[in-house]
């Protein structure tokens, strides 16, 4: 039986070119409109916590009441031996991310995160390093940037010198894909050359970073540091990069801009998908009325009605993931990083369908309450 | 056994704080090998009786029972099985669907009775052999003459072996030609193949093809006569 009404359902779409023309476009405009702001909005939590989901550590300790990397306060780093005195923990190290600014060749004046770091720790470096050795930032006023923000600090190689709050700064290397945020770029050197590139004082460090030994749980370790170091925060990376991200996501503003945009996708993209399979029943409300005389079933009408709706949901999903993917792949080079994981993919393709089907819903309620009987009206 | 008794229907229409009586105390027995007409001027009830008696329509008040079953109490979602099992449908505006090929509109009808694939194509195509329209099997309505089409529509009624065949103005949208085509196929099922055929018609041409003449006046049944078994022609003369 599903081969027939598949048959039935596919021909009574394709039968009027230009309505499932529409219909798909439809489909196409909300699809894209969807993944492209699900993607921003990943992105940008994604962007948000990039610092705490790949700096390693297990735990990040914070000056109190700490909202948000960007807002580190910093504290005594005669805590690290405290830390590293504590039972459960494998290394500790002093971590800095602070604005500072960067002074172009041209004389320009660019805002910059400084990201300051203990080389050798293996905690919170550069990732995705494509030019240069992370070990040369061991060296004094060395730093990596990524490279799609060359143009706008004015670097063109590695061993160009620039300028950082009055302190040299030497370009040893770039990275790709680190995103900032912000609007200003990350900039890694090492802890001490941070301390004096965002004015941080000489005993003092912003965060801590702890990996926990192997076999030890993270959360037991979490709170024997948060018993024995006094006045700061002691969160799990998790729960750190989850602050982080709601602080910017949700507590700006911008987050919930984002997911606006992306429900008013899926309100456009239903009210056409609705409009148009309304439109196709009522064309073909003769033939329902036919098959409901010759038997069938409210259920078999009902496969009919939903395989239409499907069937523009899947040929819309694939064209709109070409699209997507298209706008997706023009993003990496631009400023904002629009993500699609398999997972989102395979997401917004049931939520799709659900929109479809969910469309179709009002011409099904119009073919049930058909009265059979109309087809002796001749 | 009739294979249709129905005894004392009554369908009542509102029309604001009006009643009006569509059929009045109808009874009929449909009984295999015979070709009815149901005739009557327009109001009379013939379309009305014809959807009660194919379960389309639920009467009022009274007995219809089909192939011996009682139906008039039946659930709502228990009649679509007692249509697809039972009862042919042929519609005055053929009501095939445009989308579809000859074959594909009678195999739609074996889809809806659970057959499908091959099985159901080769009975299609049987069925559409029969009708004379084995050369058509891939064309579409559209392509088809409105006699061909009342074919089509034929061959998708039987499609499911219903005893019964119920006919609404069947000839009303065609030709003498293929009015006479049409209604020869049609007594030829109740001859030959032993069904139950109920004709609802207002053309007088067809009144030579009947077994039996039903006539229907202000919603009741007038006169119910057995006729000699005869042709267009006699019709015609």
């Amino acid at each position: 039986m599903r081969a027939r009404i598949s048959e039935l359902a596919w021909r009574n779409l394709v039968h009027d070119k230009v309505r499932l023309f529409v219909t798909v476009t439809g489909v196409v405009f909300a699809v894209v409109l969807i993944v492209v702001e699900l993607g921003l909005f990943l992105g940008f939590t994604t962007t948000t916590s990039s610092l705490i989901d790949r700096s390693e550590a297990d735990i990040w300790m914070t000056a109190a009441r700490v909202p948000y990397i960007e807002a580190g306060v910093a504290f005594s780093e005669r805590k690290l031996s405290t830390v590293l005195a504590t039972p459960g923990v494998a290394r500790a190290a002093k971590y800095i991310a602070r604005f500072s600014q960067w002074q172009r060749h041209d004389g320009r004046q660019e805002s910059v995160q400084v990201v300051g770091f203990e080389p050798g720790r293996g905690l919170g470096g550069p990732w995705n390093v494509v030019e240069g050795n992370v070990d040369d930032l061991r060296q004094p006023d060395n730093v990596f940037i990524d490279e799609v923000y060359k143009d706008a600090l004015g670097v063109t190689r590695v061993g160009e010198i620039f300028e950082m709050h009055g302190h040299r700064a030497r370009i040893a290397g770039f990275t790709r894909g680190i995103r900032a945020f912000t609007t200003s770029p990350y900039v890694f050197t090492s802890f001490k050359s941070a301390q004096d590139f965002a004015s941080v004082p000489e005993d003092q460090t912003v965060y801590i970073l702890v990996k926990v030994a192997a076999g030890e749980r993270v959360d037991a370790v979490r709170q024997r540091l948060a018993a024995r170091v006094k006045d700061v925060d002691v969160l799990t990376r998790a729960a750190f990069s989850s602050k982080t991200r709601f602080y910017w996501m949700f507590t700006t503003g911008a987050g919930v801009a984002v997911l606006l945009a992306a429900l008013l996708g899926l309100v456009v993209g239903f009210v056409v998908v609705a409009q148009t399979i309304y439109a196709t029943t009522m064309d073909h409300l003769r033939e329902y009325g036919t098959l409901k005389a010759m038997g069938a079933t409210n259920g078999y009408l009902y496969r009919v009605i939903i395989e239409q709706a499907v069937i523009s949901a899947i040929v819309g999903y694939t064209l709109a993931m070409f699209v997507s993917a298209f706008i997706v792949n023009s993003s990496a080079k631009g400023g904002a990083a629009i993500l699609l994981p398999w997972q989102m993919a395979a997401g917004v393709l049931g939520l799709t369908i659900l929109m479809c089907a969910g469309a179709a819903i009002v011409s099904i309620n119009k073919v049930m309450r058909l009265d059979p009987a109309t087809v002796f009206k001749g | 056994m009739a294979l249709i008794e129905a005894r004392d229907l009554v369908k009542t229409y509102a029309q604001g704080e009006a009643a009006i009586r569509a059929l009045d105390a109808a009874s009929l027995d449909v009984r295999a090998g015979e070709l009815m007409l149901l005739v009557g001027p327009s109001g009379s009830g013939k379309t009305t009786l014809l959807s009660i008696a194919g379960c389309i329509l639920r009467p009022t008040s009274g007995s219809l029972r089909v192939l011996g079953d009682e139906v008039t109490g039946r659930r709502e979602r228990d009649l679509p099985a007692i249509r697809r099992e039972r009862i042919g449908f042929v519609f005055q505006a053929f009501n095939l669907f445009p989308t579809l090929t000859t074959l594909q509109n009678v195999a739609l009808a074996l889809d809806l009775k659970g057959i499908a694939g091959r099985a159901a194509r080769d009975r299609a195509a049987a069925l559409l052999e029969r009708v004379g329209l084995g050369a058509k099997l891939s064309a579409f309505p559209a392509d088809l003459s409105g006699g061909q089409k009342q074919r089509v529509a034929i061959a998708r009624a039987l499609a499911g072996d219903p005893p019964i065949i119920l006919a609404d103005e069947p000839t009303a949208a065609l030709d003498s030609q293929s009015g006479r085509a049409v209604m020869t196929l049609l007594q030829q099922l109740a001859h030959e193949r032993d069904r139950g055929v109920v004709i609802v018609t207002h053309d007088n041409r067809m009144l030579g093809y009947a077994d039996r003449i039903v006539r229907m006046e202000d919603g009741r049944i007038v006169g119910d006569e057995p006729r000699p078994r005869g042709g267009w022609e006699e019709a015609v003369a």
